[in-house]
């Protein structure tokens, strides 16, 4: 049992290290597909990472211990979240080591470990970038709690595994709670990977950036740590999201064909999501950094709308 | 009676949960907004959505003048009074920006107190009642209190009229939730007094604007005796 | 025979820390004596205070009459489960702090270093004494020396005329709560006039009396822990003082504070009313929104801390609210872990917030500057200092793995298992405060992120900040023993939960140590593994062995080349340090996004200008609504009754002359 555990958490955390940057090399290529630009190959990203990693690293002269050490942490954070999310099976070791609220902890401590490197080189974009990102992060973070504690409060727990078993078993039912904290957790995800109305992740324009304004100094492998990292951030997100309100598939119990199942499922799922994002993307437009608290104060109050029409309607259910 | 219908169309019920919960985001959504072609449109897919919801529950509890209503509500209100009011902004040449008294985030927690206040108020009424949307008598009633809330907050006469508007929507959609809705011929009523106060307004709107060169209601404040 | 062996030994160390002060004042000018010797004393004495009270919360109740005071009205004392947790406190903050102290007392400017002796250990010692009083006259007594000797250290450098502002206001609002707090006590006893708590605890009270005595409580206790409308004495007096008398004082005073306020609501009344709880929580929920809010965008690194300090106490106060709504609607377990959740909180904020404090007292020894925009990229100068009040940071900014994340976790949680309670406002209401608990904790961390970031990375703004230097030995023991305080706290959730136990069971009847017991030290899991649990243990080793692994897999696949260059800065050329984000630039999305919250004015140059000035000053609109108004009333009485002033003495002695005559008669008759 505490063997097959071990083995599901193993094949998850390798499948989120592998996929992940696939991911975003998918959505790059739909991305460009929509808007009439020939794609970059789907395996773009890890060319550019490995080319990274290759190249030698150019270090401030201002730059500190905490600046280097920051690209660790926040891929050892972001693998750890993404070995959290039960996606492929709910029997996992780390699952009680980690709640929903521990993984936004988690997102958190990688958050100020960033925004501490972006000011510690001491250049004007990079704690500009620091301070946006902060900035969004304070906004989004109580959002994404609340999106949590929606679906805690419908399977009555807030461990994560518990959640997805408890959604994933019903029978089939309409919750309108579920789908507004779903609406607003798109919201909170659009706006923490820097995707485009908040953040535009391939510009370089000064006044608009933000996490790319905060990893300006960065080059060579740490650079491609915290690249790789994003592309984590995105994968847990979406796995996350699939996990929630779409969790249907995932493995339960001890059975190789089932895990199998699960993977090829979540491939899918992933698939289309990264689909998804492109469409937004491609959908909207950047928005000024100060209607960020408006996008964000409406994923907010939808979460905290969806905890009380749950409260009404779904309660006695 | 009731009780079996709850057990034997689970699903209607859910579907008319959730068109409860769309009028209450649309409530949200309008009292938000910043731009009066969208508030038309989000009155116009609140009025679809309370349509839907009649429709469904006439459909699955026999009550046929229901339907009435229904349909009643998806003319009136789903394309009649949306296109008046389009044409009222042609005509008037509104300003597209609507100005608000308060700012939209203090508005915001306002109406979600409202929710909880309107959640709680409507709970011993739910409890009595026996319809199979009875739990969504908070939230028509919460809808009412938003557009309430979106009259008080805002300086111009259309957004005022259409939040009058809205809070129509939501005592009709508590009458359903309620008591599967009031007589026919109380509604039908209701639609000819609503119509032939759009009408008024109509008139009214334009004689302010030739009165003060402005629907800002605040000249208004100039009627009042000292 | 009872055991009396721990009250004595308490007894003893609080009487230790008198003499030492005694010490201090005898020769008040051997510095080396005060810095190397009866300051580290001091400190291992805390340290056995610490060992004695974790020994005294779970054992017996012991109780002592001290032949002091009044004749027919001695001193009781008495330690229970919650002085024994409050004791532990304020032993373990004081032995950081205390080392910390004596490194950090310089010699000349402000009061001479015997005297500061004297008044800092007869501090602690009155805070002993305030958590072991047993009666309202040695807990009165206790109280007014801990306010007096903490006025005294916040003005000791007494020459600026700020500071004495600063300490005058702090003394204003300590006294007009110690008149409620009074107050309370006056009510509780009843008719029957006996001052000792085990009366009070008996005397049954009709109708409104409780709530009387509760709400004076509120207001007395509330003005010392800095709640909302009376918090005005916090941001001032804080930086006033000097860096260790500052720790102390919002690490460990105003728990005292929390104590008093438990004292009386869980034990001394009978029966708590579920809207007690309601008004504490909705006080703390203002009080830590305001809190945060306001630490995010202030420009002084001291006043930041002081106002984190309030929002700390709006948390605990959130939970303290939510115990009492559990307990009066007859659901103990849940009780239990809200209770947990605030005094864990406690003992956090006692750790985190001294290291802070206690850091800007190292940071302003080695530059003299409190102003964040002066400041900058300390972490070259001062590593030591860096990297431990890094630890501070992350643990006020509430975040796995340390230990300010377990609070908050547990405090969440408490809130999240609410839906049932028989009530249907307070149900829905709960959630929407679990709503603005996550914003307070990520406002938290975006103060926090400021305060570290301009205070220690970046580029130092002033030239003189090349000079600065690291903290000195006993500073660094000091800074080191708090900040291993907060990782071992974060670790070892269950440990703390387990010694809490007792408490929780003293106050509303039932405990978390089965829960937590039966999962092994390593997995918190206060209700069931299902509902929710958290290890920190496996999230710090997971990252912990994550990290070098991966360092190693690099270095190992690829190579480990790097060179330094100038930062590229999107080609800038001209990059200075003034290019940095100041703390007003980094605090303005607040600004701008909580805009009502603040009174401002601003200055903006025009283009034309030929010597632009810019000018923007942030206050505190409360001080305008609540406190102009009272001093005008205050001044508008005064004016009434100013013909009495005449300035003859005559005239004076007349008054007296009359006032003698008049109760005369009126005894007579």
């Amino acid at each position: 049992m505490n063997f097959y555990a071990l083995f599901a958490q193993l094949l998850e955390l390798i499948v989120a290290l592998i996929l992940a940057p696939m991911l975003t090399g998918w959505v790059n290529q739909c991305r460009a597909w929509m808007q009439n630009r020939s794609a970059p190959p789907l395996l773009q990203t890890y060319y550019t990472l490995s080319k990274l990693f290759h190249k030698d690293v150019l270090l401030a002269h201002n730059a500190s211990t905490l600046f280097r050490a920051a690209p660790y942490i926040v891929f050892s954070c972001m693998a750890l979240a993404s070995a959290i999310v039960p996606t492929l099976s709910t029997e996992l070791i780390f699952s009680p080591a980690a709640d929903a609220i521990a993984l936004v902890g988690l997102f958190a401590l990688a958050r100020i470990f960033i925004s501490l490197a972006g000011m510690d080189v001491g250049t004007s974009f990079g704690s500009l970038g620091s301070r946006r990102e902060m900035f969004i992060g304070f906004l989004a973070e109580p959002a994404l709690l609340m999106v949590f504690f929606t679906a805690s409060l419908i399977s009555h727990s807030t461990s994560l595994a518990t959640i997805v078993e408890t959604l994933a078993h019903k029978e089939f039912a309409i919750y309108p709670s579920l789908a507004f904290s779903g609406i607003a957790f798109m919201m909170v995800s659009l706006a923490e990977n820097a995707r485009v109305p908040i953040d535009n992740p391939t510009t370089h324009l000064e006044l608009t950036m933000i996490h790319e304004a905060m990893i300006l100094e960065y080059s060579g492998r740490h650079l491609a740590l915290i690249e790789w990292a994003s592309c984590l951030k995105l994968f847990a997100y979406s796995c996350l999201g699939i996990a929630l309100f779409f969790p249907f598939g995932v493995a339960q119990a001890f059975d190789p064909i089932a895990l199998t199942l699960a993977s090829a499922i979540l491939v899918a799922k992933l698939a289309l999501g990264g689909f998804t994002l492109a469409l937004i993307e491609t959908l909207s437009a950047k928005m000024r950094v100060f209607r960020a608290p408006e996008f964000l104060g409406t994923a907010f109050l939808l979460a905290v709308l969806a905890m009380l029409v749950h409260l009404l309607l779904e309660a006695g259910r | 009676m009731n009780l079996s219908i709850l057990h034997a169309v689970p699903l209607a019920g859910q579907v008319i949960n959730l068109c409860a919960a769309i009028m209450l985001l649309l409530g949200f959504a309008m009292l938000a907004q910043r731009r009066i072609l969208t508030l038309i449109n989000l009155f116009m897919m609140q009025g679809a959505v309370l349509a839907v919801s009649t429709a469904i529950v006439a459909l699955t509890t026999q009550q046929h003048h229901l339907l009435w209503s229904a349909g009643l509500t998806l003319i009136l209100k789903v394309i009649l009074l949306p296109y008046i009011l389009h044409r009222l902004i042609r005509r008037l040449s509104v300003k597209w920006d609507i100005e608000t008294l308060l700012n939209i985030p203090t508005t915001m927690l306002a109406g979600i107190a409202l929710v909880v206040i309107a959640f709680n108020v409507a709970q011993p009424i739910s409890q009595l009642s026996g319809t199979i949307m009875r739990a969504t008598i908070g939230i028509a009633l919460a809808c009412v209190l938003l557009a309430f809330l979106m009259m008080i907050t805002r300086s111009k006469a259309v957004p005022q009229v259409i939040a009058f508007l809205a809070m129509e929507n939501g005592l009709f959609f508590a009458a359903t939730s309620a008591t599967y809705g009031m007589p026919m011929v109380v509604e039908l009523g209701i639609a000819l007094d609503v119509l032939v106060g759009m009408v008024i307004f109509g008139v009214f709107f334009f004689q302010i604007r030739e009165q003060f060169d402005s629907l800002d209601i605040r000249h208004m404040e100039r009627f009042k005796e000292r | 025979m009872r055991d009396l062996s721990t009250i004595n030994g308490l007894l003893a160390v609080a009487t230790g820390w008198l003499i030492i002060g005694g010490l201090g004042i005898l020769f008040p000018r051997r510095f080396t004596l005060i810095s190397r010797v009866l300051f580290p004393l001091g400190a291992v004495l805390g340290l056995a205070l610490a060992c004695l009270a974790l020994t005294g919360i779970a054992g017996e109740v012991q109780t002592i009459i001290l032949p002091l005071g009044l004749p027919d009205l001695p001193f009781h004392l008495r330690l229970d489960g919650l002085s024994g947790f409050f004791l532990l406190l304020l032993g373990a903050a004081s032995a950081g702090i205390s080392t910390y102290a004596a490194g950090y007392f310089r010699k000349g400017g402000g009061t001479a270093p015997g005297l500061q002796c004297l008044l800092y250990h007869v501090f602690l010692a009155s805070m002993a004494f305030v958590m072991l009083a047993d009666d309202g006259y040695a807990f009165m007594v206790a109280w007014e020396t801990m306010a007096l000797t903490s006025f005294f250290l916040v003005t000791s450098e007494h020459r600026h005329a700020e500071i004495r502002r600063a300490g005058y206001l702090y003394l204003l609002v300590a006294h007009v709560g110690a008149v409620g707090i009074l107050l309370s006590f006056g009510v509780m006893a009843g008719s029957a006039g006996d001052y000792t708590f085990d009366a009070m605890r008996e005397f049954f009270h009709h109708g409104a009396w409780p709530t009387i005595a509760f709400l004076l409580a509120v207001f007395g206790f509330g003005a010392k822990a800095g709640v909302l409308p009376l918090h005005i004495w916090l941001p001032e007096a804080h930086p006033a003082a000097p860096s260790p008398v500052s720790a102390m004082m919002s690490g460990v005073m105003l728990k005292t504070a929390i104590y008093g306020l438990m004292r009386v609501t869980f034990d001394l009344l009978q029966a708590q009313l579920w809207w007690w709880g309601l008004i504490l929580l909705l006080f703390g929920l203002a009080s830590a929104i305001f809190g945060v809010i306001f630490s995010a965008i202030q420009t002084d690194m001291k006043r930041l801390l002081a106002y984190s300090s309030i929002e700390n106490i709006g948390l605990i106060l959130v939970g303290f609210g939510l115990a009492i709504i559990f307990k009066s609607f007859l659901l103990p377990h849940l009780a239990a872990l809200a209770l947990t959740a605030t005094l864990y909180h406690c003992l956090n904020h006692a750790f985190f917030k001294s290291l802070l404090f206690l850091c800007t007292g190292s940071v302003l020894h080695a530059t003299g500057e409190r102003n964040l925009g002066k400041l900058g990229g300390l972490i070259h100068r001062m590593p030591w200092v860096t990297w431990l009040a890094l630890a501070g940071v992350l643990a006020s900014a509430g975040l796995p793995p340390l230990n300010g994340f377990v609070s908050e976790w547990l405090l969440l949680q408490s809130f999240l298992f609410t839906s049932g309670l028989p009530h249907g406002y307070l149900n829905m209401l709960l959630p929407v405060v679990a709503a603005a608990l996550a914003l307070i904790a990520a406002l938290a961390g975006f103060a926090m992120v400021k305060f570290f970031g301009v205070v220690f990375l970046g580029q130092p703004r002033e030239e003189k900040l090349a000079a600065a230097h690291d903290a000195g030995r006993l500073e660094r023991l000091g800074l080191l023993w708090l900040a291993v305080g907060c990782v071992a706290l974060g670790l070892l959730p269950n440990l703390v939960i387990m010694m809490l136990d007792p408490v929780t069971r003293l106050l509303v009847h039932s405990g978390l140590s089965a829960a937590a017991s039966s999962h092994g030290w390593w997995l918190l899991a206060p209700i069931s593994e299902d509902r929710a649990s958290y290890s920190p243990a496996i999230f710090f080793g997971s990252i912990a062995l994550f990290m070098p692994l991966v360092f190693w897999l690099v270095r190992r696949r690829y190579h480990g080349r790097m060179s330094r260059v100038p930062a590229w800065d999107c080609g800038f050329p001209l990059q200075t340090s003034r290019m940095q984000d100041t703390a007003e630039g980094f605090g303005q999305p607040i600004r701008r996004v909580f805009s009502p919250f603040f009174k401002r004015t601003r200055e903006h140059p025009s283009a034309f200008d030929t010597q632009p000035r810019y000018l923007s000053i942030v206050e505190d609109p409360i001080w305008y609504w609540l406190y102009v108004p009272i001093t005008r009333i205050v001044e508008f009485g005064t004016r009434l009754i100013a013909f009495l002033q005449e300035g003859r003495i005559a005239v004076y002695l007349l008054y007296s002359f009359a006032t003698l005559i008049i109760l005369l008669v009126l005894t007579r008759g």
